[in-house]
């Protein structure tokens, strides 16, 4: 395969994963920011999505108040946002555009539907409406369902398909490792809560942000501890959007790479590696050690993976 | 158009009877409520723009992909028609390459003085770098876009050769696919000639030219200039179609003369590359220095017989306005056999006494440009302004070489669905001849463009014009209607 079209797949998929993200993470954060005060509901919610969207610098350059129709827009039809949801969606499909021949149609047809969608609502030339904009942010997600679905459904096992995995399950890992990092303070350990938390609405958020709301009680079968929120987003591999569900993928689909192309490199040792770690981990050590520690170091180690992948395979 | 001229339509006739290939599509169109039609052109524009099939125009602004308008009725020709039609073709782009394959050697038509050597030499589109080498199996011209126009329905005339990187095959395949999605009561009334076989025929078609070297199995990919092209997306189409790789200059380069891709893999040699870049960016050592779409040193590698281009570099010297002129002598020359298609009377400015009477009669004649393409650069005669005609007079004058004239011809017209009914339009047809060391074919039928503007004769879709998908039936309509009358 031509490293050009492997290096268009593994973006296509990473913009389309943070398409996704965004849209999830702006749904549970409005849904955060509505309730009283008292509830966790706050202003400083839509910092923190900014944050935890790598989007508060360019936010803060933009020299807009930090406030929620104004965060909204930014993340959703910013231009000026490199991280936008129509940045990362016009980013996906002139990937796709570039490598029509390594997609299958169902694949191209949800990207340009989507985009259509887009130009659509953007051709008007006037600021969406709330419902405008909660509908298109329905459509990213149903996007994102098809698309992979599509993948999954249709393309060959083959390194394309699997370019496009290692591509969804870095950005996944990343996406995750940073909502965890802008909100390890709501996260902590059991001894350290005092009392009934208010933070409540805050866990809920975050396990909305990656929709496993609903996963969450299914897998402990008990009301909402911070620290099994955590535990559920880093260490349980049942959990698809867990750090370690992310790497155990990447490896699976580095190695079906290693095997077509007969030899193993440095980015497969590499994400054996953190695999590796992850598997041996406990919460409590995490905690020992810092959270916030913890996740910075992994959102390292996960950029370096992305760092040696485009060295080995010569993107 | 000169009214005094009739106008021939390809469903009426001349006599306004419906023509034998029309007759169910005629009696189908009057059972069809205007309704279903209309419904059905949304449909495709809907599947247009969904797949994506889009076109760029150079120059527009945010237009950056654009619709090539569709219409929904075919464009029919019977069997016995498209079998005089093929003949032709085939006879015509094998005495392309003849000429080709004498001009880069030992240029025994210009020694016979039936080509003037100076218009072989002073061609821009001449490349002396593939003077005195061969090219695999002496064929320059692989893929050939020949368009077509008729004005009666006598016979067929050649109105350009498009011997370098025609476009437009990929619009045949897609209305043809689009077609059978909205109108499968239509073909089976039909029975119509498939072309689906088009990308198995061209991939044999260049594997069959590979160099010695890949033994037997070649690796053959299609080079684009990019994903800003205005053909990009028939060249991503062309390539997921063929199986082979789409790649662009970066994504290839030479070593030690032989030319390879970059894979995640590591590099890979390739043998055959179906190139849709034009000569002067192949090769920024060569051609234009400042070429960002190109390999360097890819010329070396074609020299070195390393590597197949298709189209070979310089094939454009036979397909241009002026050698077209000449191509009846052309066919007579190298196959000793008179032209089954006709050319269209073509005065040839750079003569004294043809450049007098086109300078005298500017208002019904066609002026192009011998290097012009596209639709550009051209003078319309009959629906040009005075000042439009004047600036050509100026033009001309000046470097008369550069022009050649065509009386205005009437060309045929098909109907297209409007929003209250049919009417007729202008068309032209390009088939797509292939020509490998396994032979020549064409698939039956070809990209129809209508001008969808009334009167217009510009079918370019770049200016305008649209698309048809083209059936060539079997005659049996007319065994049928002789059973019928018994």
């Amino acid at each position: 395969m031509l490293s050009r079209t492997a290096d268009n797949l593994y973006w296509l998929a990473r913009y389309m994963e943070r398409a996704d993200f965004l849209a999830r993470a702006i749904q549970a954060s409005r849904r955060l920011a509505a309730l009283p005060k008292a509830y966790g509901g706050d202003e400083t919610e839509w910092e923190s999505v900014l944050l935890s969207s790598g989007a508060a610098l360019s936010f803060d350059a933009s020299g807009r108040p930090v406030d929620e129709a104004n965060v909204i827009e930014f993340l959703t039809f910013a231009p000026e946002n490199p991280g936008s949801i129509r940045n990362c969606l016009e980013q996906a499909r002139a990937n796709a555009r570039a490598v029509r021949t390594a997609l299958t149609i169902e694949m191209w047809e949800s990207i340009n539907d989507a985009y259509l969608e887009m130009r659509a609502l953007e051709s008007r030339g006037v600021v969406p409406c709330a419902q405008e904009l909660a509908r298109f942010l329905e459509v990213i997600k149903q996007t994102s369902l098809t698309y992979d679905g599509g993948a999954y459904r249709t393309m060959l096992r083959n390194d394309a398909y699997w370019f496009s995995r290692v591509g969804l399950f870095i950005e996944r890992a990343d996406n995750t490792a940073r909502l965890l990092d802008v909100k390890y303070h709501v996260l902590l350990p059991e001894k350290e809560i005092v009392g009934g938390s208010l933070d409540y609405f805050q866990w809920s958020a975050i396990l909305r942000a990656v929709s496993a709301h609903t996963a969450y009680h299914w897998v402990y079968r008990t009301s909402m501890k911070p620290w099994l929120v955590a535990d559920l987003l880093i260490l349980r591999p049942e959990m698809p959007r867990s750090l370690i569900s992310c790497y155990e993928s990447i490896v699976r689909n580095l190695d079906n790479l290693a095997r077509a192309h007969g030899r193993q490199g440095v980015s497969q040792r590499h994400a054996r590696g953190v695999y590796g770690k992850l598997e041996k981990l406990n919460m409590e050590s995490v905690f020992q050690g810092g959270l916030h520690e913890f996740v910075q170091s992994f959102i390292s180690e996960n950029n370096r993976l992305a760092a040696l992948i485009s060295e080995q395979y010569l993107f | 158009m000169d009214s005094r001229i009739t106008q021939f339509d390809e469903l009426a006739g001349a006599d306004g009877r419906t023509r034998a290939p029309y007759r169910k599509l005629s009696q189908w169109l009057a059972e069809t409520p205007p309704e279903l039609l209309a419904s059905r052109r949304e449909q495709a524009e809907l599947l247009f723009r969904r797949i994506g099939i889009t076109f760029a125009v150079y120059g527009a602004q945010d237009a950056t992909e654009r619709l090539i308008p569709f219409d929904i009725l075919p464009r029919i020709l019977s069997r016995s028609e498209w079998t005089t039609l093929e003949k032709g073709l085939i006879q015509r782009v094998t005495a392309l390459n003849a000429f080709l394959a004498d001009i880069y050697g030992a240029g025994e038509i210009l020694r016979a003085g039936i080509v003037p050597a100076d218009l072989v030499y002073r061609n821009p589109a001449y490349c002396p770098d593939m003077a005195g080498r061969r090219v695999p199996f002496d064929i320059y011209v692989h893929i050939a876009g020949v368009d077509i126009v008729r004005t009666d329905d006598q016979g067929f005339f050649v109105l350009e050769d498009n011997a370098r990187t025609p476009s437009g095959v990929s619009y045949m395949l897609e209305n043809r696919e689009v077609m059978m999605r909205l109108f499968p009561e239509l073909f089976a009334l039909h029975r119509v000639a498939p072309i689906e076989n088009y990308p198995d025929e061209l991939l044999g078609t260049l594997r069959s030219v590979a160099p010695q070297r890949a033994n037997g199995d070649p690796t053959v990919v299609l080079m684009t200039p990019g994903q800003y092209n205005s053909a990009f997306y028939e060249h991503s189409f062309l390539a997921d179609k063929l199986g082979v790789e789409l790649v662009e200059g970066r994504d290839l380069f030479v070593r030690d003369d032989v030319v390879y891709m970059r894979t995640t893999e590591g590099p890979r040699r390739v043998d055959v590359i179906y190139r849709r870049i034009d000569d002067d960016f192949l090769d920024p050592l060569c051609f234009r220095p400042d070429s960002a779409l190109g390999v360097a040193g890819l010329m070396g590698a074609y020299q070195a017989g390393n590597v197949t281009l298709a189209n070979a570099v310089g094939a454009g010297a036979a397909d241009d306005k002026a050698m077209y002129t000449y191509m009846p002598d052309i066919i007579k020359f190298y196959l000793g056999e008179a032209p089954l298609l006709q050319n269209v009377p073509t005065f040839r400015c750079r003569e004294q006494e043809a450049l007098a009477y086109v300078l005298d009669h500017l208002d019904e004649l066609v002026v192009k440009e011998v290097n012009g393409s596209g639709g550009y650069g051209m003078l319309v005669g009959p629906h040009a302004t005075r000042a439009q005609i004047e600036e050509f007079r100026a033009k001309l004058k000046a470097h008369p070489q550069n022009f050649i004239a065509q009386p205005t011809l009437a060309l045929s017209t098909c109907p297209i669905a409007m929003g209250s009914g049919v009417a007729p339009r202008h068309v032209d047809l390009r088939p797509f001849v292939l020509q490998g060391a396994n032979g020549a074919r064409v698939v039956p039928g070809g990209l129809t463009r209508v001008a969808m503007t009334e009167k217009s004769l510009v079918v370019n879709s770049s200016q305008g014009g649209g698309t048809k998908d083209t059936w060539v039936i079997d005659d049996a309509w007319s065994a049928e209607e002789a059973m019928g009358q018994a």
